[in-house]
């Protein structure tokens, strides 16, 4: 369709992440400040790869005691039981209660992992130069910003489970230790999708473009 | 924080203003770089890049008004959701019943304080920073030129977005009700309700808002000959 791609970087041209005016920087600078809404802006975000690494391998780190350790506890007068999160989709399931448990199951363990894979396989890809799929990673980029948030899902059922079940001595549920790791895991691939720069993933088939021209 | 992570605040004392591009109806798509003529957009037509389809703009007939009155309508909500208690609950003549702000506090007051800052973030203070970055910047686009601070406020309002979860809250309480059901009798609160209401008016709000449109109006942060030329309203600052 298009045989030459022109990117605002091919004009020397840069496109305000706040505003998104173009302008252009003074000649020896490349970066400067937006004319119309003062932003400081570069032609990419700055170290996109290293932060979304950092962000994500940490993501990856905290994945596991958020799925080995329990997130809420439950005391009874017969004693106290410590669920996790796998145990507590186990639990949710019942004949009327299954819609539930794949609600929790897909929110709280199939979106953060897959978001994990998602954005490490978008990183790797750029930082290879892939030029393949570029349609197909983009929009893997923005499924994986849009559900992000939905894996919250989890911290809000413990969150109100928790605060509400206080019926000392007959029945109380606690917060446990899980709980914020997997808030981390929440967090910090929500960063980790906020300091990808997409356009790192067309800058690839720009190059390999120019070379063919 | 986020300015860390875009580096704004490095040496912003030693950057110069850049030169704006010669047209203004020219921009480069944020998610691929191709640089592109914006067309004129009927109210209601929406333009996408024509290689990685993300919309650039979407014009909206009446934007900024019908922005407001649903920023209004849904302070309104907002306001009583956070007062009155989301869920009530009895359990052999025992009551309890908690609000937003509860499950937050109670989650600080149980060795959780961190997560409970995170819940009272994204379902209590993100939100309540939406609404009044909205409400203030439709307020402010009735002038003009749109005074230069709003730009501030558009710079910030994407991350109260991102970090307002009150739909993702509704349905962890939702999940927790029924939850709770096998227990005890579960009784929806009021809030409940409001925040239900509260979910389409924000997401009506952020369909309706058209950033592009105060962008146009605003007064520009340098005093650029293009500006001029662009036939932009000028207005000297003090």
């Amino acid at each position: 369709m298009m045989t030459r791609s022109l990117t605002a970087m091919d004009h020397g041209l840069q496109s305000c992440e706040v505003c998104g005016l173009l302008s252009r920087p003074a000649p020896p600078a490349d970066e400067g400040r937006c004319p119309r809404c003062g932003e400081a802006i570069e032609f990419r975000k700055r170290a996109s790869f290293e932060y979304t690494w950092a962000f994500l391998i940490a993501a990856a780190i905290c994945y596991i005691p958020a799925n080995v350790l329990p997130v809420l506890t439950t005391t009874t007068a017969t004693g106290s039981v410590s669920d996790t999160i796998l145990q507590g989709v186990v639990l949710l399931w019942s004949p009327t209660g299954w819609p539930l448990a794949i609600i929790v199951l897909v929110a709280s363990i199939m979106i953060p992992s897959a978001k994990i894979v998602a954005l490490a396989y978008l990183l790797i890809t750029a930082q290879r130069g892939s030029i393949k799929n570029n349609r197909q990673r983009i929009r893997l980029y923005r499924m994986v910003e849009f559900i992000g948030r939905w894996s919250m899902v989890d911290v809000f059922v413990d969150t109100f489970t928790a605060a509400l079940i206080q019926l000392q001595p007959l029945m109380s549920v606690e917060p446990g230790p899980g709980l914020i790791f997997f808030a981390a895991v929440v967090v910090l691939t929500m960063l980790a999708v906020e300091s990808f720069d997409p356009r790192l993933i067309w800058d690839a088939a720009a190059l390999q473009e120019v070379a063919h021209a | 924080m986020e300015d860390t992570f875009s580096g704004s605040q490095r040496r912003i004392d030693t950057l110069v203003y850049n030169q704006p591009a010669p047209d203004p109806s020219v921009l480069a798509c944020p998610h691929c770089d191709l640089m592109q003529r914006l067309p004129q957009l009927a109210p209601g037509a929406s333009a996408r890049c024509p290689r990685c389809a993300k919309e650039l703009r979407r014009r909206r007939a009446d934007s900024l008004n019908r922005t407001l009155a649903l920023a209004l309508g849904g302070t309104l909500l907002y306001v009583i959701a956070n007062s009155v208690p989301m869920l009530s609950l009895t359990i052999v003549g025992r009551d309890a019943s908690t609000t937003v702000i509860g499950g937050a506090q109670h989650l600080w007051e149980n060795g959780q304080a961190i997560v409970g800052i995170l819940v009272l973030l994204t379902a209590v203070i993100a939100p309540a920073a939406q609404l009044a970055c909205i409400l203030t910047i439709t307020l402010a686009s009735r002038r003009s030129p749109v005074p230069r601070w709003v730009g501030k406020l558009m710079r910030h309002y994407p991350a109260t977005r991102t970090w307002s979860m009150i739909e993702v809250m509704l349905l962890g309480v939702l999940v927790a009700l029924i939850k709770i059901a096998d227990y005890a009798t579960v009784i929806p609160g009021v809030a409940l309700f409001m925040l239900g209401g509260l979910v389409f008016v924000l997401a009506g709000m952020q369909a309706s808002f058209d950033p592009y449109e105060v962008w146009q109006r605003i007064e520009w942060a340098s005093e650029s000959p293009a500006r001029q030329a662009s036939g932009l309203a000028t207005k000297e600052t003090a």
